[in-house]
């Protein structure tokens, strides 16, 4: 974003970003086989089996996906609740 | 020497292969190269109108294959440019018509009389997309900056990875700087990061292209012509030739900047 947008404040988003981000994702799915259902069904299931160890914030946890070059990558990033382990507490 | 066999190729229909075969041919003939242009699209047979040489095909690439004639009487040597000839598609039969072994043994043949064999592919990725990637050396995959064709391009980029071709380069077609700078159109920087392949060349948006197929003469014979200019270019750039991008200006000036600030102030105030 440039100086200007910033100066006068977020407008919604331009065709450009949007082809850009809508693009993004397409490609992450297609190059991976990856569909939004498996994503969400992933994220499920990393959800319950870390949360069988620790406590976590289930409502902040976010599955995605990050690109360099043509290699794709997920990344799940995972909030604790509190910071302790179940076994500790 | 031998010839370098470079393939157009793109996914999505309609985005400029065959504009950019006839033009790449032009542009490399006037740089003294001997080059031919092969029509791959059997069925769909269009190069032949886009160089201007239709009315002089007697036989096509299927009549090489299936033996009804010699590959030099197939070939058709273009008026203005003497080094230049095209080898088109037959226009009656289907894809199936070619394999990728014929396809292969017709550029083998070719290979020690020229510098440059350019194959014009079909859309899509099926048969005839196979036949045009099989002999090539380089692959020269052309998108627009639209979201479907560029998607279309990346799952041709994962084809001819598979493939195990290592030389791809991408050309932008059809880019308007004055969308780009209003944020209504992907940017070269857009497309060449999503894609995370080797940019050889920006091709604008050109009424002249049109002209120059209406007239059957390619707009890289044309001085006056961006786009020709833009194919000149790329063509050098295939040559091993450092060329600088054309100054194509795609973020927004001050002037534009604060007539859009005007614009949108006014518009959200009432
Ligand atoms: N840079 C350009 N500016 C304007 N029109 C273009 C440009 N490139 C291609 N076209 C037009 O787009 C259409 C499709 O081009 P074509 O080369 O036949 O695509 P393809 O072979 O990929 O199907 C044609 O009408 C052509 O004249
Ligand atoms: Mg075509």
């Amino acid at each position: 974003m440039s100086i200007w947008d910033k100066l006068w404040g977020r407008r919604a988003p331009t065709s450009r970003q949007m082809a850009r981000e809508r693009l993004q994702l397409v490609l992450v799915h297609d190059r991976t086989r990856i569909s939004p259902q498996l994503l969400q069904t992933l994220k499920n299931e990393i959800i319950e089996v870390i949360s069988r160890h620790v406590d976590i914030d289930r409502e902040g946890v976010e599955v995605t996906f990050t690109q360099s070059q043509r290699q794709s990558r997920l990344v799940a990033d995972i909030p604790l609740q509190g910071g302790r382990s179940k076994s500790a507490g | 020497m031998a010839a370098r066999i470079l393939t157009i190729t793109s996914g999505k229909g309609g985005v400029g292969k065959t504009t950019a075969t006839a033009n790449l041919g032009v542009a490399l003939a006037l740089q003294g190269q001997r080059v031919v242009t092969i029509d791959a699209d059997i069925g769909l047979r269009n190069l032949d109108v886009v160089m201007g040489l239709e009315n002089r095909i007697v036989y096509d690439l299927v009549d090489v294959v299936e033996g009804r004639c010699r590959l030099r009487q197939a070939m058709i040597r273009d008026k203005r440019l003497s080094e230049l000839y095209l080898l088109p598609a037959a226009q009656t039969r289907d894809k199936t018509a070619v394999s990728p072994e014929d396809m292969v043994q017709v550029t083998e043949q070719l290979r020690p009389e020229f510098d440059y064999i350019l194959i014009d592919s079909p859309a899509g990725i099926e048969q005839g997309f196979k036949n045009a990637i099989a002999p090539a050396d380089v692959i020269l995959i052309i998108t627009t900056p639209e979201v479907s064709a560029v998607r279309d391009a990346d799952r041709i980029i994962g084809l001819i990875e598979a493939e195990g071709k290592e030389s791809a380069h991408l050309i932008i077609n059809r880019l308007r700087p004055d969308m780009v700078r209003r944020e209504d159109m992907l940017a070269t920087s857009d497309v060449v990061e999503l894609l995370a392949i080797d940019l050889i060349g920006i091709v604008p948006e050109d009424e002249y292209i049109i002209i120059s197929t209406n007239r059957g003469r390619p707009a890289a014979l044309d001085d006056h012509s961006p786009a020709g200019q833009a194919f000149r270019n790329i063509a050098r750039r295939i040559m091993g030739e450092d060329v600088p991008f054309l100054a194509i200006r795609e973020s927004p000036g001050l002037l534009e900047r604060l007539t859009r600030l005007v614009r949108s102030r006014t518009k959200s105030g009432g």
